[in-house]
């Protein structure tokens, strides 16, 4: 719109305002929670000044943890989560594009059914298959294991179907001309459409790096040794025990860390997302 | 360089349509062959057939001294330029120039040479560092065209090149590819559907329809002396004029009495019908003005004769300054007649 009414701009401002607003509120909440000493929430009434433990409550749940619920140091849930969301950012990407690549480019009986297969399971989340894909990963003897945490969520169909409809929409001629200038299907792929599919896969990694970083059902399930401990099931453990009160301080500390590498990565992406989401470099 | 041989050749797709059906050419070395038809005449897969981008259902295609039939694209050592061009668009200019040389392991100072040279013969040396997408359309083609140059293949397959480019620089590139190729004299397969790239640029023309070889000939030939109906209609803009003898008998139209007597049709040109009386014999049609086209240097008359279906379609230079409802007179030499059978639509020698 061309309109220039300073009331109507005023008032698009405050509704966006507000919207922010609403948005951030619970994250300041969480973070000046994060900032209080011990004993502060007991009183009953949430600050929303920051404390003077901030220094003290980061540190200590970086180092030490809560070990009376069981959790393990921050450095290492964070780690392990980070681990989790590469590996599996890594593997959807490469198994997806590769199936893409199959199912565009080569002729085989039943490629259409494959990919049809492929298609319906985007209509079977990982919880509807839980039980059986668990037996699968502890018959395997994968539990507490990187691999069991990863592998059952690498399998992506949103990711091959949209390596699919980005492959549709590059000219055959391409591929024709790659063929006459004596490119075979692997050098095809690795010269043309890798490049070509650059920012389409910056875009799906940080789609994907956050769906593996806030994983918490399957974690929670396959892992049982401590040093498996994922961030986000870390924070459940932290938060619900039985005869005590949670220590709120301590848990938002938690919280603000488990935010701080998806919001991170969004932000260093965030050109290369922007662009693999709205131009087709073709 | 090589001839390109084409023998008995057929493609039937899956569902049994044919669409290419026992054809046999010969293309001899240096020539430039310009393949014509109507969309869906099979001109494009029987290159893409050459190329190697279409499995062949029977018959053998061989390049130089070798079959083809079951070698790869880059086996047959030919280059292609596509319609849209296939630039690579995330390679600059000089990476698309170098791709097919890399991948057959060219040494680095041979590549330099020869992508130095296509680019000098082409002038795109400024924009070596470029990428495709900061070109125009000339621009890309010439690259295109420069991929197919630095690979010095036995052949270049042309897949209706220019038809992206607006007229005038169609025009231009259609000069240039005439000049580029006379001077590499590489063997030349060209396709298209403007018959007039066809008519300007071809050594050899080859008119096909349905899958079929209609007439081969030079471009001249082709055009003055139609074998068929469908290569008179399909050369020439407007084609010929191809009209009933029933209807010309019905009239009283003075036909010559050497006409053959199988003839069905007789066809003449545009440019061949005179509104002046003619010397020699002819035949006279009286009809009336329908329209006038203006192109410029010339004026298309479009006109209606009592008994004869489709409108006369004559060509005057200069400007035809007539208003629809004008009598006009339509003089036709007897030498300018062409006779079709009535059953085959080919054409008939006079008797």
């Amino acid at each position: 719109m061309v309109e220039n009414r300073p009331f109507l701009n005023v008032l698009t401002h405050l509704v966006l305002i507000l919207g922010v607003a609403v948005v951030v509120f619970p994250v300041y909440v969480a973070f000046i929670a994060s900032t209080q000493a011990p004993g502060t929430f007991f009183r009953g009434v949430t600050p929303l000044l920051p404390g003077p433990a901030m220094v003290e409550n980061y540190a200590h749940m970086l180092t030490e943890g809560m070990s009376t619920s069981g959790a393990p140091p921050l450095w290492l849930m964070l780690i392990n989560s980070t681990w989790m969301a590469i590996i599996i950012t890594g593997g959807k990407i490469a198994i997806s594009i590769i199936s893409a690549y199959a199912i565009v480019y080569f002729k085989f009986p039943f490629r259409t059914l494959a990919f049809w297969i492929i298609f319906v399971t985007l209509m079977l989340p990982v919880e509807v298959r839980i039980i059986p894909t668990f037996a699968v990963v502890s018959n395997l003897g994968l539990l507490n294991s990187y691999v069991g945490l990863t592998l059952p969520l690498i399998a992506s169909a949103t990711a091959t179907f949209l390596f699919r409809q980005f492959f549709l929409t590059i000219p055959d001629e391409l591929m024709e001309a790659a063929r006459v200038d004596g490119a075979g299907p692997i050098k095809f792929f690795k010269d043309i459409l890798l490049p070509l599919s650059r920012t389409n896969i910056a875009a799906l990694s940080v789609i994907m790096f956050i769906y593996g970083w806030v994983q918490y059902l399957w974690p929670l399930l396959v892992t049982t040794d401590s040093r498996y401990y994922t961030i986000v099931m870390g924070i459940k453990r932290m938060a619900a025990y039985a005869d005590q009160q949670p220590q709120w301080h301590l848990v938002m500390a938690a919280v603000i860390l488990a935010m701080l590498p998806p919001v991170l990565v969004v932000i260093f992406m965030q050109r290369l997302f922007v662009k693999g989401l709205v131009e087709t470099e073709k | 360089m090589a001839r390109i041989e084409i023998s008995g050749v057929s493609k039937v797709y899956p569902g049994n349509v044919e669409a290419i059906k026992d054809l046999s050419l010969s293309i001899n070395d240096g020539e430039l062959v310009v393949l014509v038809g109507p969309s869906g005449c099979g001109k494009s897969t029987l290159l893409r057939m050459i190329a190697g981008l279409e499995t062949i259902t029977g018959g053998t295609i061989s390049i130089g001294e070798t079959v083809v039939n079951k070698l790869e694209p880059a086996e047959r050592d030919i280059a292609m330029v596509f319609q849209n061009y296939a630039l690579y668009p995330h390679m600059s200019v000089r990476g698309n120039l170098e791709y097919g040389l890399k991948n057959r392991g060219t040494q680095r100072a041979e590549i330099d040479k020869r992508v130095a040279d296509a680019a000098r013969i082409l002038e795109i040396e400024a924009f070596l560092d470029r990428k495709p997408r900061q070109l125009s359309g000339g621009q890309r083609q010439r690259v295109a065209m420069g991929r197919a140059i630095v690979r010095q293949p036995k052949a270049f397959l042309f897949d209706e090149p220019l038809s992206n480019l607006d007229a005038k620089l169609r025009a231009h590139m259609r000069v240039e590819i005439r000049r580029l190729q006379r001077a590499l004299g590489t063997t030349s397969v060209y396709v298209t559907h403007d018959q007039l790239e066809a008519m300007t640029l071809a050594d050899k023309l080859v008119v096909m329809n349905g899958g079929v070889i209609e007439q081969v000939g030079k471009p001249l030939d082709v055009y003055s002396d139609p074998q068929s109906l469908f290569v008179a209609a399909f050369m020439g803009s407007p084609g010929m004029n191809l009209i009933d003898i029933e209807s010309l008998r019905a009239i009283g139209a003075d036909l010559p009495g050497s006409i053959p007597t199988a003839t069905g049709t007789v066809g003449v040109r545009p440019e061949d019908i005179v509104l002046e009386k003619p010397a020699g014999p002819h035949l006279t049609i009286a009809a009336t003005l329908d329209a006038v086209e203006l192109v410029g240097s010339e004026s298309l008359v479009y006109a209606n004769a009592k008994g004869i279906e489709k409108d006369i379609i004559l060509r005057s230079s200069g400007i035809h300054r007539g208003n629809p409802g004008d009598v006009l007179a339509l003089h036709i030499p007897h030498s300018a007649l062409h006779s079709f059978a009535r059953e085959s639509g080919r054409k008939v020698a006079a008797a």
